[in-house]
């Protein structure tokens, strides 16, 4: 051990290709210099690849990683499992009791943090002033969907190659899903019951799902189901959306003038609602974890603390710009009168992340854990059939209907080989 | 049973099989092991995200995957896939065969043209289609539609596996007219001058001479491109990712969602074992087809 500290440590750190990580990736000189005994060996891959690789190399004890990227979703459910380093008694400075309470929650498991997160989002309503000033729309404080779908139908301009609203089709659990998601949550309706019996050809279902299909088919953006965030991001940014819902970690991009077109004429509300807010808006934590099977948990853990802590929020902030910083993780980011003065959403999103609660996300009671996705092993293939379904009956392939009991048989079948209702 | 050769050595003695050895276990091993690993993992309860559940499943993955109508639907649209673009590129190919073989000015840059979607990368070419020429906004197509003042379609949502054909047969054309058109060039002139003075127009020599010449290569261009196709992944996973619903999953990304996508690698073995068996199937017919006509 003596002998091997000399000489520097190689850390693998598994990160995705989003833009805040690939500003950490591009401040690797400034930790190397801090900690000249470890050196960092980066993996950049894009989400869905990432996640295959990870859960194989974790599930398999593979080792390959020191340092992985992973979501709100699986923490919980590795942490469980035991696959991942619990970050207890972590020091003084890295200030715990800044992290937001609902992010900090959702990375715990049995009270000790398993994951520290790197940034955090909710969903909001982002719109084009210029476009509801020349209709003459006025955005109350919390639009509702009915609104939305009016609104839509008045600025649906195709001569113009301006959509009335852009949202997600493209089918997966992390894509169309959790936006629609939010969707069922908030006319009411919940993924399973308490005794875990799906409820997907529910009315509240039928309701949402018939809604989603008829705003985006009319007044959306041709060629939806193949529009994932990137896709509606790219779209609203070169100003051919009028309205769009999605992530609240959009806003740093389409705020920055280098980056969009439309930052002069961007305006934000909540997420909209229907029958009740509850679940309307999610909460999604990209967090850094140290998996179980890492040769190297110290130096990992050094790395980590560093990337969340209060000092990179600055540093990015100093050296990128102040709308770069990694958002949604920290008190104090959002007491910084810089990021405050750069980033006039900052008070959206913060009260957006400390009011969605993942344990109480539907109207009715449900028996999981998460707003935009269940927060069991069998979600992501659950999910990701459900998703296809609904973006079969955006394209019109099947109606409404038919894609909800496909929906519903498929699920059905996954939840009880997998042993539910236990 | 020893033979000798004339230099006096004998051949298939034990030296011989001891000096074969190494390279017959290689091949071996390389076949058998991950055959046999899919086909055990195939009974296996095994899926990545619950290291609890393990142990021997029986037939329950198969089951669960016959009773799966994603299954039934997968094969559907693999051999729908298969069978069009058989039938688009043979007789594409066939013709634009006979095409290139005609004098004209430019005929070199214009086979070369012609061959060259076939060397482009699978994933280039599917996103090259999704992005510049099927995109219902930025696409040559909606652009070419909506100049004739016709509707735009958008290929991906409303003909999605119409597409795919499409993409497919575009990439395996060239290859089918690069195989005709080598053999076109075996045809023998004098034949075709003979049919010609004897008053046999151009229809009649493409039925009778042309075509029957090239019914050997015909099925070496059906067999190649049938292993190939039962295999497409790379464009369905680029452009419709299997979707909308389950319009463009075929067989090998059926397997892939199970695998990579639901982490349940005993149901996706057994995907993979139903696979090889369907591509047994396949080949028979399709080997002794071609063997027929090689022979004849």
């Amino acid at each position: 051990m003596t002998a091997g500290a000399a000489q520097a440590e190689t850390i693998t750190v598994a990160t995705v290709n989003n833009n805040d990580m690939v500003i950490m990736q591009s401040l690797t000189e400034e930790f190397e210099k801090a900690h000249p005994d470890i050196t960092l060996d980066w993996v950049v891959l894009e989400e869905n690849v990432l996640r295959q690789r990870m859960t194989t190399d974790i599930a398999t004890q593979g080792g390959q990683f020191d340092v992985m990227t992973i979501g709100s979703y699986e923490v919980p459910i590795w942490a469980e499992r035991g696959w991942l380093v619990p970050l207890d008694n972590l020091p003084e400075d890295y200030q715990e009791s800044d992290l937001l309470k609902p992010v900090r929650d959702g990375l715990s498991h049995d009270g000790v943090l398993n994951a520290l997160p790197f940034y955090a989002e909710s969903s909001m309503l982002y719109y084009r002033t210029d476009l509801f000033e020349q209709a003459g729309i006025e955005m109350p404080e919390q639009p509702t969907w009915q609104q939305v779908h009016d609104w839509a139908e008045t600025l649906h301009d195709p001569e113009n190659n301006v959509s009335g609203i852009c949202l997600r089709g493209k089918p997966g659990w992390g894509e169309n899903m959790a936006f629609v998601s939010t969707l069922v949550n908030t006319f009411g309706g919940r993924w399973f019951d308490m005794d875990w019996n799906p409820e997907i050809n529910s009315e509240a279902w039928q309701n949402a799902i018939s809604f989603y299909v008829d705003l985006l088919n009319n007044y959306g953006p041709a060629g939806a189901t193949s529009n994932g965030f990137n896709e509606n991001l790219a779209l609203f940014s070169r100003g051919n959306c009028a309205m769009w819902v999605d992530a609240t970690s959009a806003a740093g991009k389409l705020f920055n003038p280098d980056e969009s077109k439309v930052a002069d004429r961007l305006g934000f509300a909540p997420a909209p609602v229907a029958e009740t807010p509850k679940g309307s808006h999610w909460l999604w934590a990209w967090s850094l974890a140290i998996p179980a099977s890492s040769n190297s948990p110290d130096a990992a853990r050094t790395f980590i603390t560093w990337a969340t802590s209060q000092d990179y929020v600055n540093l990015v902030g100093e050296t990128q710009g102040w709308t770069s910083v990694p958002p949604g993780t920290r008190q104090s980011t959002y007491d910084n009168e810089n990021y405050q003065q750069a980033a006039p959403f900052a008070g959206f999103v913060v009260d957006a992340i400390n009011a969605a609660d993942p344990l109480d996300s539907s109207l009715e009671p449900n028996p999981y854990v998460g707003v935009q996705f269940v927060g069991i092993p069998e979600f992501q293939a659950v999910g990701t059939q459900v998703g296809q379904m609904v973006a079969s009956a955006l394209s019109g392939d099947t109606s409404v209907e038919q894609a909800l009991s496909a929906a519903q048989n498929a699920t059905e079948r996954t939840m009880k080989r997998a042993g539910y209702p236990k | 049973m020893n033979r000798t050769r004339a230099s006096g050595r004998t051949v298939g003695g034990l030296r011989t099989l001891s000096l074969q050895a190494p390279a017959v276990t290689l091949l071996l091993l390389w076949m058998i092991v991950p055959l046999a690993m899919t086909v055990w993992f195939s009974f296996q309860r095994y899926n990545l995200l619950m290291p609890g559940m393990t142990g021997f499943a029986g037939l329950e993955n198969y089951e669960y995957l016959v009773t799966d109508p994603a299954l039934w639907s997968a094969m559907g649209t693999t051999l729908l896939l298969v069978g069009w673009v058989l039938v688009i590129t043979v007789v594409g190919g066939t013709l634009l065969a006979v095409l290139f073989q005609q004098d004209f000015m430019g005929r070199g840059i214009a086979r070369v043209l012609a061959i060259s979607p076939f060397f482009v990368m699978p994933t280039v070419s599917a996103l090259v289609w999704k992005n510049m020429m099927m995109h219902p906004a930025n696409g040559v197509l909606a652009w070419l539609s909506s100049s004739l003042g016709l509707p735009v379609v958008d290929w991906f949502s409303s003909l999605p596996l119409t597409s795919i054909i499409i993409i497919v047969s575009w990439q395996w054309l060239p290859f089918a007219l690069l195989i005709l058109l080598t053999a076109m060039q075996s045809l023998d002139e004098d034949q075709v001058e003979a049919a010609r003075m004897d008053g046999a127009g151009p229809v009649a020599v493409f039925f009778y001479i042309t075509l029957p010449h090239l019914k050997r290569a015909i099925s070496v261009v059906i067999m190649i491109e049938m292993i190939f196709l039962l295999t497409i992944f790379a464009e369905i996973f680029v452009t419709t990712s299997g979707g909308p619903g389950l319009a463009t999953t075929n067989l090998a990304y059926l397997i892939y969602i199970r695998a990579l996508l639901d982490f349940d690698v005993g149901t996706a073995s057994a995907g993979g074992v139903i696979a090889i068996i369907l591509a047994n199937i396949v080949a028979i017919f399709l080997v002794r087809m071609v063997a027929k006509n090689l022979d004849s």
